[in-house]
């Protein structure tokens, strides 16, 4: 048996690979289900029902799969590039603190004024981030993963710093959560009685223009050529270091508007729980959509819906909580099989 | 007496491609064999099956008589076939003893035998020629001997059978004389000896009987004694090739100017004080063995790298900052060395790869935005005027074969009208017609008042259609001769370091 490259990728095979990687995890963890002494049909019920079923299972998965989309989106625009970005966690909590800190502050600005230079502000934050990796990355040619990657415990313990000290609500009862923000700052509703905002039509937006960026712009091929072969981008006289920057700095602006949308939209505040890890599960959610940014909304959709549905599976039935977990993981593993097998095929 | 090698029915098909096609094949004791070939026509793959690295899909391999079990290179070795690959399995780290006793000896033997391996490697090296000093480090060796120690290898394992893979493509004229002499006295031993070659001049010479593959089927087997070039060539290509001819024409003024360049660390591939003047309408050659500064020399005028010391005139301009997009702007085309590496980024579509050098000119994008009709467009017409065959805007650049590719990145550079053409290795692994198409275009440039500065490794090349010549050896550079005034006995012996007024006139 022998793997041969297939001289080209049927589209199908394409739209195929992640439905397919899917259901693999999802029958995969139906073994642990049933260990576990449910019955797995009615545990995947429940799991369906409570993210999808009704208004309030709806857009309570799309609330959380927005900032999801945010990091997966920093992962898809540093890996086309192949910028190991590991640090979205870092600077999705860098754009949090950078809105919690002006946010809190009247500067008696309308919200059509407030709410856009917030969020300027927050993509700046973790621009700003990410700007140190991406020059030693460049300048000196030290490993992005390793410095993005330790980055992220930096602004965890800085904004453990800032919550329980400079920045913490006095009126928090001693709780480590920063200082609400104004009335003026937050993002409106989508729906009403419900938790979804207007951060989700910009997670939408934000696809949609990377989307575009990359087919159509001088900028987007640059990028994708520079990650394809960064030898043959040089020697076309694509500036490889200045895209690996751009590209860089991109990803963090995308990281650091997740974290700025997360606390305007949703928290309000900022405390070191902001983040269940959408830094390390965007990187999921990118590999899911294959780094395409459209891809990216359905597969954040998808990362979410396990998150909101697994804890009624784990009241209903028993079964731990932990399972969403196994099943994201599981499903990104069968994902890198399922793209494999896309590219390559199977020959006696 | 049965034949040291006897090939029958091996048929191996990779995808769609069948790369060999039931080839029968017999080596007689003592006897040498050339598998000639272009690139693709099967030989490499025919031999790797040979020796256990692929499955045939049919097909039996007998060694002496008796059959080989498939896809077990431990077997073949212990049959007695010795390879000795293009590409050679050395360890730059050790020294030549250790890269020729490692795994011969039980892992966990409490002393190894070097002495006992020693003295019989001295015998080997008197018996055939093939002097080393054992205990070099193996990474400060010459290509010459590098291969002369993978032969050793082959002999200490006790080969009866040697395979050899294209083993003159690194190696100067002399080097190569020297390698077939040891050859010849290994056969004079009773040694048999296939070699894989596209060189129609060594395999007249140096070979008992020639079988020549082409598109995976075995078309000829026959002496070469009474063989010519012209007939071999046809059977090789599979029709007459028609090589463009280089008509004498008097060069313009200088365009490009180097003078007293350094670049890199000399003896490691730099570059040290070279001159050399590029005049329009000529084809000036700088030739020489792999690794002698080549490298260096093209990267300096792809603009990916800075010189140490010296200058660079275009035009008589000095450059004083350069970078690729600077370079092509001064009307400078450069053809990398490494088509898949340098020359395109494979991954993409023919027509992203025939725009991404100019991807900023107004032809192909706006305020940052692509324009990909045009860039379509584009592309179809260089696929029209440079007839890349089989192949669509929307191509995949990785489908295209090598002479395909290269008509690419060849036909995107010369649509600009450039002044000069920096062409390293341009036709390497081409097959002939390719080879002549390529050569057409760089001729048709030249006449068009462009200077080509053209790096190879390629004597034939270089007496096709070079006007003058310069030899690299160790980062320096020769005084340009006239092709009229040089041999190929003449600058092989330049490119192996001696001086000119010694060898170099015919």
């Amino acid at each position: 048996m022998r793997l041969e490259r297939r001289e080209r990728v049927p589209a199908l095979a394409l739209v195929a690979a992640p439905v397919a990687a899917i259901l693999a995890a999802l029958s995969l963890c139906s073994i642990l289900i049933a260990l576990a002494g449910a019955s797995v049909l009615a545990a995947y019920g429940t799991l369906l029902n409570e993210s999808f079923g009704g208004r309030l299972g709806i857009t309570e998965t799309l609330t959380r799969a927005t900032p999801l989309i945010f990091t997966g989106l920093a992962a898809a625009v540093a890996f086309r590039a192949r910028f190991w970005n590991i640090g979205a966690e870092g600077q999705f909590y860098m754009g949090a603190i950078a809105v919690a800190a002006l946010g809190s502050i009247n500067f008696g600005l309308s919200p059509m004024m407030e709410i856009p230079l917030l969020l300027v502000c927050g993509a700046l934050a973790g621009a700003c981030f990410i700007a140190g990796p991406a020059i030693l990355k460049v300048q000196f040619g030290v490993d992005e993963v390793v410095t993005t990657l330790l980055l992220n415990f930096v602004a965890i313990l800085l904004v453990s710093l800032l919550v329980e000290g400079p920045m913490r609500d006095p009126l928090s009862f001693g709780w480590p959560q920063s200082e609400p923000i104004i009335d003026t700052a937050v993002l409106p509703h989508l729906v009403e009685r419900s938790r979804l905002h207007w951060g989700f039509v910009l997670a939408l937006l934000a696809a949609a223009a990377v989307a575009f960026l990359h087919a159509r712009s001088v900028f987007g091929l640059s990028t994708i050529a520079v990650g394809l072969s960064a030898p043959a981008a040089r020697h076309a006289g694509i500036k490889v270091e200045r895209v690996l920057i751009m590209a860089a700095l991109g990803s963090g602006m995308l990281a650091g508007l997740g974290g700025a949308v997360e606390v305007m939209g949703l928290k309000g505040y900022v405390t070191t729980d902001l983040s269940p890890g959408y830094g390390a599960a965007g990187v999921i959610v990118a590999m899911l959509a294959s780094l395409n940014p459209l891809g990216i909304v359905p597969a954040a959709v998808f990362v979410a819906a396990m998150f909101v549905g697994a804890d009624a599976m784990a009241r209903a039935h028993g079964v731990p909580s932990f399972i969403a977990d196994v099943i994201v993981a599981t499903s990104l593993l069968s994902m890198l099989v399922a793209l494999f097998l896309a590219e390559y095929r199977v020959r006696r | 007496m049965t034949p040291a090698l006897e090939l029958a029915g091996i048929t191996k098909q990779f995808g769609q491609l069948l790369a060999n096609d039931r080839i029968n094949l017999s080596l007689g004791r003592g006897e040498v064999l050339a598998l000639l070939g272009e690139n693709g026509a099967g030989k490499t793959t025919l031999m790797n099956i040979l020796f256990g690295h692929y499955v045939a899909d049919a097909g039996s391999v007998r060694v002496f008589g008796r059959e080989l079990p498939k896809g077990d290179p431990a077997a073949a070795i212990a049959a007695g076939i010795g390879m000795v690959h293009q590409h050679f399995t050395l360890a730059g780290n050790l020294s030549v003893l250790d890269n020729i006793t490692i795994g011969t000896e039980p892992l966990f033997a409490l002393r190894s035998r070097r002495s006992r391996a020693r003295a019989r490697l001295h015998d080997l090296a008197r018996r055939f020629g093939l002097q080393v000093d054992l205990d070099a480090r193996v990474a400060d060796l010459s290509v010459g001997e590098q291969q002369r120690v993978e032969i050793l290898k082959s002999l200490f394992r006790e080969a009866r059978i040697l395979i050899l893979d294209e083993p003159t493509a690194v190696l100067t004229p002399q080097e190569s004389e020297r390698l077939f002499s040891t050859l010849r006295s290994m056969t004079q031993e009773g040694l048999s000896i296939v070699f894989i070659s596209h060189k129609l001049h060594e395999v007249i010479t140096h070979a008992d009987r020639v079988a020549v593959l082409r598109q995976g089927r075995l078309v000829a087997e026959r002496p070469t004694q009474g063989a010519s070039r012209a007939e071999l060539a046809e059977l090789m290509v599979g029709r007459r090739v028609l090589h463009p001819s280089r008509t004498p024409l008097p060069p313009g003024r200088t365009l490009l100017r180097l003078q007293g360049v350094s670049a890199g660390s000399t003896g490691q591939g730099g570059l040290a004080a070279v001159d050399l003047d590029l005049r329009e309408r000529e084809v000036l050659a700088i030739v020489g063995v792999a690794g002698n500064g080549q490298a260096a020399l093209s990267r300096l005028l792809a603009g990916l790298s800075l010189p140490t010391a010296g200058s660079i005139e275009i035009d008589g301009h000095h450059l004083r900052r350069v970078d690729p997009s600077g370079l092509q702007q001064m009307g400078l085309a450069h053809i990398p060395e490494d088509r898949h590496k340098e020359g395109v980024v494979s991954d993409l579509q023919l027509y992203e790869n025939a725009i991404l050098e100019r991807i900023r000119d107004r032809r192909f994008s706006a305020f940052g935005l692509l324009r990909p009709r045009a860039a379509r467009a584009h592309a179809a017409t260089l696929i029209e005027a440079f007839d890349i065959r089989g192949a669509k805007p929307t191509t995949r650049t990785r489908l295209l074969s090598g002479g395909n590719m290269q008509k690419l990145i060849l036909g995107r550079n010369l649509i600009e009208k450039p002044r000069i053409i920096v062409a390293s290795q341009p036709t390497r692994g081409l097959d002939e017609g390719a080879v002549a198409e390529i050569h057409r275009r760089l001729l048709e440039a030249r006449s068009d008042d462009a200077g080509i500065l053209l790096i190879s490794e390629d004597l034939d090349e270089v007496f096709r259609i070079a006007d003058r010549v310069q030899v690299i050896f160790r980062g320096r550079l020769s005084a340009p001769l006239p092709i009229e005034q040089t041999s190929e006995a003449g600058l092989g012996l330049m490119m192996a370091g001696e001086e000119r007024h010694e060898a170099g006139t015919a």
